[in-house]
């Protein structure tokens, strides 16, 4: 079961700071982002490369994007 | 067309750091005015910083700030009075410190809270410092480290420790006036301040027009060791990824260039510091004139070439 964030409607650094308290409760492997901002998109993948999280899949959904990515 | 008189030097034609309007054959007025909502919670250093910032763009045109007049815009049914008094005693401290005296200002009731000053200063005619004029075999000095907008964005975050905060608030309050003082003695062609754009965006000003190209040795540009770090962490405020794209198309960045460090490159500033294209030959005694007079991140970061292309290369 992938954990999911919901950080749509958040402006920079809000998104990352859901991503990162995400990771560290480090209980699922798989975690999907939703954002609606390009600037989102980008600073969370950041954000979960730093952790040592692979983005597996940027897809546009609705006004947004939906990050989905991997521990290892 | 803007209303103009044959002694407007520097105009809204051409965008420039501040307008220039000669009074007599030895004199003109530099006038500039900026103001902006906190960026940081100290109210009194907001203030420190807002008027090194307003100051910075006489600076960078090597003239002498003056005058200065307070923009207020205030919350007055949600803010302490107090607020707004740190602010101002930051401000006014700042300007004491820069030799500037303050002769008036406006306030008004708003629901965000700004503030900025508007600043007049003077000059010789005949020793403007524009953008525009970047010249083949010049380099290109830098004189306050970059990253102070990733920095911002972690502080936010409540990420970055108190040490690191103190530290960039009181970078960005640094005035730009030793800087400016120490440029005069050596053959400067062109000189701008870092802000909004971020590094290159400023430098892309300066390249549009110039039939020059400019070549960025990256890992020579000073930077706060820790932006990087919050760069790879996300923590890239959305202005920079706006810098980047509007400048994609007269910008290449070798692949080499770790992807912090581009993003420190188009970091958008507050109150950052100038960038000086200065001859060739004088470009290494400017900078250690620079650091000798206690501006001690300022560096040689690249160099202006004859390529008529007006391309930024950052290798």
């Amino acid at each position: 079961m992938a954990a999911t964030v919901d950080a749509r409607g958040l402006s920079c650094p809000q998104p990352v700071i859901m991503t990162l308290d995400e990771i560290k409760k480090g209980k699922d492997k798989e975690i999907i982002v939703l954002v609606d901002t390009d600037t989102s998109k980008e600073n969370v993948s950041r954000a979960a490369e730093s952790q040592g999280f692979r983005i597996n899949d940027v897809t546009a959904e609705g006004e947004g994007y939906r990050i989905t990515m991997t521990k290892g | 067309m803007f209303p103009t008189d044959e002694n407007v030097l520097i105009g809204l034609d051409r965008a420039d750091d501040a307008g220039v309007y000669r009074i007599t054959d030895d004199i003109a007025l530099i006038q500039t005015v900026d103001f902006f909502t906190p960026i940081v919670d100290d109210p009194y250093w907001f203030g420190q910083i807002a008027a090194a910032n307003a100051l910075s763009d006489v600076y960078a045109m090597s003239g002498i700030p003056k005058t200065a007049m307070n923009l207020v815009a205030f919350p007055a049914e949600e803010m302490e009075l107090t607020v707004l008094r740190q602010i101002i005693q930051g401000g006014i401290d700042k300007i004491r410190e820069a030799g500037v005296v303050l002769i008036g200002g406006h306030s008004i009731v708003d629901k965000e809270l700004k503030y900025g000053l508007s600043v007049t200063g003077i000059i010789h005619p005949a020793k403007v410092l524009a953008k525009k004029n970047l010249r083949p075999g010049d380099s290109l000095v830098l004189t306050k480290p970059l990253g102070t907008g990733i920095i911002n964005t972690a502080i936010k975050a409540g990420l970055a420790s108190a040490e690191l905060t103190d530290r960039v608030t009181r970078l960005m309050a640094e005035l730009n006036r030793d800087a400016a003082r120490i440029m005069e003695n050596f053959d400067v062609g062109a000189c701008t301040d870092v802000t909004g754009f971020g590094l290159l965006g400023h430098l892309a000003e300066m390249v549009c027009g110039s039939g020059t190209s400019v070549r960025i040795e990256s890992a020579k540009v000073p930077v706060i060791a820790e932006a990087l770090e919050f760069a790879n962490m996300g923590f890239v405020p959305a202005g920079a990824y706006k810098n980047k794209e509007f400048r994609e198309k007269m910008t290449a960045c070798a692949e080499t260039v770790p992807r912090s460090l581009q993003d420190v490159l188009v970091d958008p500033q507050t109150s950052g510091g100038l960038l000086i294209s200065v001859g060739g030959s004088q470009a290494a005694s400017l900078a250690c004139a620079l650091q000798a007079g206690g501006i001690v991140d300022a560096a040689v970061i690249g160099e202006v070439t004859a390529d008529p292309a007006e391309k930024i290369s950052v290798v």
